[in-house]
């Protein structure tokens, strides 16, 4: 084995084991980046040993044993501890700690991680620090990694996860999973975070570093997890449906030469029918669960219509509204207004959907949003009014940061009344 | 996402069709059950015992019934995962070995 190998090998190991040994360590010493710091010491003596050695038979219990004797290598260094009397002490309850850790540790780890989660996307961070630090503590990311997907400098994902870490530190934040009323609120939190990392994933183009698509890989993995670990959320299993299905359709929303295609142009033999029976599954858990109305599983549901219709004239738009009714009275947005006048227009014809979008041109929050100029040109196209149409797209166009979308609004501008749709 | 299936073959002259023991199968249900919390499992299954080759040659189509003795056959059963890398899959493959005892699986890559 080269060192290249032997590197990527434990590299392999670390991506599994890492989550659980920093969750682990969290609970015995009670801050998360003192856990990370011993989780890397043990990375590092991983890396001086097993080329050497080979891969131990139990990588996990070798790191989590490593990082142990760091932590009581550093509690005796530590200058700050004044009297010895209180540093033995602390030693000592430190020890108890790490043998009762030991005899728990195969059934407390799925508790710890779900705690590191919610520590991870505690409200107190900000989202950005949030989604930062949940990647790299839950989904192993390096910080170089992480700034390469969401295209910022490493210096500022390193600042991210430094200030969060000491933020938690600061405030005591308990490592815990909190009960009650709490409970929905952190979790929330929670699913923003997944959710984000996978849009963030999503949003991805052609060019982009591989990187950035991956988010949508390792979002999929932490939502899984997270069902795992919460089984009776139903709106975890919502989150998992939405983000599976929309998964599948990752092959077929873009063509041959990086361009996008829409949901509805899309060759739906395209669609990966195993993510697709994945998240009818999970939707189903959520609806089983007494989660249909949840947002997530709304969205859910929302993404099942497309996944079940065989051709996109199939689509169930009806379905589709209503769901949209639903989800627009649980968190009204001019956002899922729009997508709701979409729905109407494609259930109810183009007119009744104009009727809607036009309702939404004065919204503020929608002023540089380049889905209502674009929605706004389908509908009129629709109704045959081509100039009008080819103006919103133009519009649309001008407003879109991305260069795909951009080639795409274009297109169809110029395609207005020629008959081309 | 990178997917990797991963399965066992056997000579199953050699390996016979004797079923798992009681032991074995509650290993592997525990290592399903951490694949799946791990939230890289996305497919696995069990493998009968015995394989039908259909082959064909110009027109013709030939149907032959297993077991066949001069090929490592699959056997056992299949886990179709999606991880991070080859390297990731490996190391699920090797934690699978030592539960399994003496043998071979292999660990290829699923494109499209």
């Amino acid at each position: 084995m080269t060192a290249t190998d032997s590197h990527r090998a434990i590299d392999a190991v670390w991506r599994i084991e890492a989550p659980r040994l920093i969750a682990g360590l969290t609970r015995i010493v009670r801050d998360v980046g003192l856990a990370e710091d011993l989780a890397q010491d043990a990375l590092v003596a991983a890396l001086e040993q097993w080329p050497e050695s080979g891969v131990p038979d139990n990588p996990g219990a070798w790191l989590m044993a490593t990082a142990k004797h760091r932590a009581i290598d550093r509690l005796r260094r530590d200058e700050r501890l004044e009297r010895k009397k209180e540093q033995l002490g602390r030693e000592l309850q430190l020890q108890q700690e790490m043998a009762m850790a030991d005899d728990n540790i195969s059934t407390d780890v799925g508790d710890d991680l779900l705690r590191l989660m919610f520590i991870s996307c505690h409200p107190i961070l900000a989202p950005e620090a949030r989604v930062a630090l949940t990647l790299r503590l839950l989904a192993s990311l390096t910080t170089e990694e992480i700034a390469r997907a969401f295209l910022v400098p490493v210096a500022t994902i390193a600042q991210r996860i430094v200030r969060a870490k000491r933020t938690l530190t600061e405030a005591r934040v308990p490592f815990e999973v909190p009960t009650g009323p709490e409970l929905t609120a952190r979790m929330s939190s929670v699913l923003q975070v997944i959710y984000l990392v996978f849009n963030e994933g999503y949003a991805a183009t052609a060019g982009d570093d591989l990187m950035r698509a991956g988010l949508c890989e390792d979002a999929l993995r932490l939502g899984r997890i997270l069902a795992g670990l919460a089984p009776k959320e139903p709106e975890v299993h919502g989150l998992v449906g939405l983000m599976e299905i929309q998964a599948s359709r990752s092959r077929a929303r873009v063509g041959p030469s990086g361009e996008i295609v829409l949901l509805l142009d899309q060759d739906r033999g395209r669609w990966d029918p195993l993510h697709i029976n994945r998240g009818l599954a999970s939707l189903e858990r959520a609806e089983k669960l007494g989660g249909a109305l949840g947002p997530y599983a709304l969205q859910a549901a929302i993404a099942a219509c497309h996944a079940r219709a065989r051709t996109a004239a199939d689509t169930d738009w009806a379905r589709i509204a209503a769901l949209y009714d639903a989800l627009a009275e649980l968190m009204p947005s001019p956002v899922v207004e729009l997508n709701r006048a979409v729905a109407v227009g494609m259930a109810f014809g183009p007119a009744a959907g104009l009727e809607l979008v036009d309702r939404l041109v004065s919204e503020p929050s929608l002023k540089a949003y380049h889905l209502l100029p674009s929605a706004r040109g389908d509908l009129l196209e629709k109704l045959g009014r081509s100039d009008e149409a080819r103006a919103e797209f133009e519009r649309a166009a001008s407003l879109t940061q991305n260069v795909r979308e951009r080639d795409l609004l274009l297109r169809r501008a110029a395609a207005c009344g020629r008959g081309v749709s | 996402m990178p997917r990797f299936l991963m399965y066992e073959i056997d000579d199953k002259a050699v390996a016979g069709n004797t079923p798992p023991s009681p032991e074995l199968m509650a290993e592997m249900g525990k290592l399903i059950e951490e694949t799946t919390k791990a939230g890289i499992l996305v497919a696995t299954g069990g493998l009968g015992p015995n394989s039908t080759h259909v082959r064909t040659s110009g027109a013709k189509v030939s149907v032959t019934d297993g077991p066949f003795t001069e090929t490592k056959e699959l056997t056992g059963g299949f886990a179709l995962v999606e991880v991070k890398s080859r390297e990731e899959a490996i190391e699920w493959a090797k934690r699978f070995r030592k539960i399994v005892g003496d043998g071979e699986s292999v660990v290829q890559e699923v494109f499209g």
